[in-house]
């Protein structure tokens, strides 16, 4: 007997409500494994790469790309997907990816499995957990079951964002000199393998050029087209370099109103931050010195590729203590704190061009600052790019915001619900410092914590501070994996 | 490596790494970093594609040399 399941557009982050599906990755009868890439969709902030948690093989696709669903909608069908295999950890190399399968873990005191975000949804919602049936791993329910069961159906909501909008036929387009149509992923994947998406014929609805076109165009395999006008091969350079300025413009445009999506997504959860969460701060000055001298000697004795930066120190520093003052670590939820028993720690990028995204780096505390740096490097390549996973997003236990690049001495943040912590870390800078009673010059750099009152006061906030202030001025442990 | 080489090799890299960046407006005398706003992972981007493409090296005691765009063409050109 086998069984069916749905996949559903997965929550993406604690305020998302809806998401766009842009792009198929996979077609009815095609078989998919646990945590493979299936979709990509688009959010107000960015365009993630969606993984699915079961094994099988795809029934039915249920939404078109270009559709905006509810989170929880069904999008697709898989049949043969059995028993739910317990999660395993990934044996992807990136560690940032090592923990991807896991949903987060089970607060043992509930009857119902699910995690504090669900419960937390659910109560919003006035859904009662206990009535659901789970379709995470083991039965939990997870974020798509509430959702699921508080807006039954396909919800078609608002116009999607205006790059998907445009009901016109590619022919029209294409010949009107302006921008091709292409998800992101059709775009990066173009720019890697030096094709030109201006000569690829689009097969996804109105003529939107994905993935599979541009690999087809690549291996110069012509793709199967509807109707589309055969590209002009020919076209004198002038003719080129007009399409190419109409494009940069319109890119510009969608650039544009794209940012003002993102704008508006991060000053809700902002304002919503501060409506409910009383913050507090605190700051402390750190020392570096030691930290950064052996930063030196460590870039100085291994090759470019192995250089860590040091935020990379800053960060593991940050997990580490997150481990010792566990009341910064974790979500409010139903009036309560939860503290997790993990540290999935959020690092706050910013884009280029604006808005801000801030995905987790998973169990930061356990990494050595290798698989840190590289976690990072990862993550802000993906959401610089536009191409996170959908398990990067999955919600971070406590958030780190560096602004050190930009020069600013101190930031004082504003906490991303449902965590209850916000660090901050401002510009390293050589001040006076005394030691022992001798004066000297050394590299410091301003720590802060902006911190939930509803779960801690200054105490301990202090002791989170201070234990991050200890790790740096121990860098060589901070190399060690957790034991 | 010529300067000329070098400046392709370079504007290339930095392209990658801030795509909207129209290196025309840069001021090739000021800090890269001021000028397109790289971070220190951009910047350590660049040291790797320069690395990459050129087979040049820049130790980090050496970032100093490196700070304008003028300044890492002749760096590359000169290492290279």
């Amino acid at each position: 007997m086998s069984a069916t399941a749905e996949f559903r557009m997965p929550s993406l982050g604690a305020d998302m409500d809806e998401g766009t599906l842009v792009e198929w990755l996979v077609a009815p009868g095609d078989r998919v494994r646990r945590g493979q890439i299936v979709a990509v969709v688009d959010t107000a902030k960015a365009a993630i790469e969606v993984e699915v948690f079961s094994e099988g093989v795809v029934d039915e696709l249920l939404v078109e790309p270009g559709t905006t669903v509810a989170v929880g909608t069904p999008l697709a069908r898989l049949t043969g997907t059995g028993e739910q295999p317990p999660p395993e950890p990934a044996a992807a190399p990136e560690p940032a990816q090592a923990a991807a399968a896991a949903p987060v873990p089970v607060a043992p005191a509930h009857p119902v499995a699910a995690s504090p975000i669900v419960r937390h949804l659910a109560h919003e919602h006035g859904v009662d957990l206990a009535a659901l049936h789970g379709s995470g791993p083991h039965g939990e329910v997870t974020r798509a079951d509430v959702a699921a069961a508080s807006a039954p159906g396909p919800a078609p909501v608002a116009p999607p964002v205006p790059e998907q909008a445009a009901p016109g036929t590619s022919a029209a387009e294409r010949s009107d000199e302006s921008r091709v149509r292409a998800s992101p992923l059709a775009r990066r994947r173009a720019q890697e393998r030096t094709v030109d998406l201006a000569t690829v014929i689009g097969t996804g609805p109105d003529g939107v050029v994905t993935v599979a076109d541009v690999d087809a165009a690549a291996a110069n395999v012509p793709a199967t087209a509807p109707v589309t006008p055969a590209p002009h091969p020919a076209a004198p350079s002038r003719r080129r370099a007009a399409r190419r300025s109409g494009k940069k413009q319109h890119e510009k445009d969608e650039a544009v109103a794209k940012q003002a999506a993102m704008r508006e997504a991060i000053g809700a959860l902002m304002a919503r931050s501060k409506r409910e969460i009383p913050h507090y701060y605190l700051r402390t000055t750190i020392d570096l010195a030691s930290a950064l001298a052996w930063l030196r000697e460590h870039n100085a004795a291994v090759g470019v590729e192995e250089r860590l930066v040091p935020a990379a120190l800053l960060l593991k520093a940050s997990a580490l203590a997150a481990r010792e003052v566990p009341e910064v670590n974790g979500c409010y939820v139903d009036g309560r704190f939860e503290p997790a028993d993990h540290v999935h720690l959020g690092v706050a990028v910013a884009l280029r061009g604006g808005g801000l995204v801030a995905p987790a780096i998973h169990d930061a505390d356990t990494l050595s600052l290798p698989e840190l740096m590289a976690g990072l490097k990862d993550l802000v390549a993906r959401a610089r790019s536009g191409r996170l996973r959908a398990s990067q997003m999955a919600d971070p236990t406590l958030t780190v915001t560096n602004l050190g690049d930009q020069g600013v001495e101190e930031v004082q943040g504003v906490i991303y619900p449902p965590q209850v912590a916000l660090v901050g870390f401002g510009k390293v800078v050589e001040r006076p410092w005394a030691v022992d009673g001798h004066l000297g010059v050394h590299p410091v750099v301003v720590a802060t914590l902006a911190a939930d009152h509803r779960v801690t006061d200054g105490h301990q906030g202090g002791r989170y501070l201070a234990a991050v202030e200890g790790h740096l001025q121990r860098p060589a442990e901070l190399d060690a994996t957790a034991s | 490596m010529t300067p000329d080489e070098a400046m392709g090799v370079v504007t290339d890299v930095l392209h990658h790494i801030a795509p909207e960046a129209d290196l025309d407006d840069v001021d090739p005398a000021e800090d890269l970093r001021d000028e397109i706003d790289l971070d220190s992972l951009d910047f350590l981007n660049l040291i790797e594609g320069i690395k990459e493409r050129t087979g040049v090296d820049v130790p980090e005691a050496d970032y100093p040399q490196v700070r304008s765009l003028d300044a890492v063409v002749a760096y590359v050109a000169r290492h290279a």
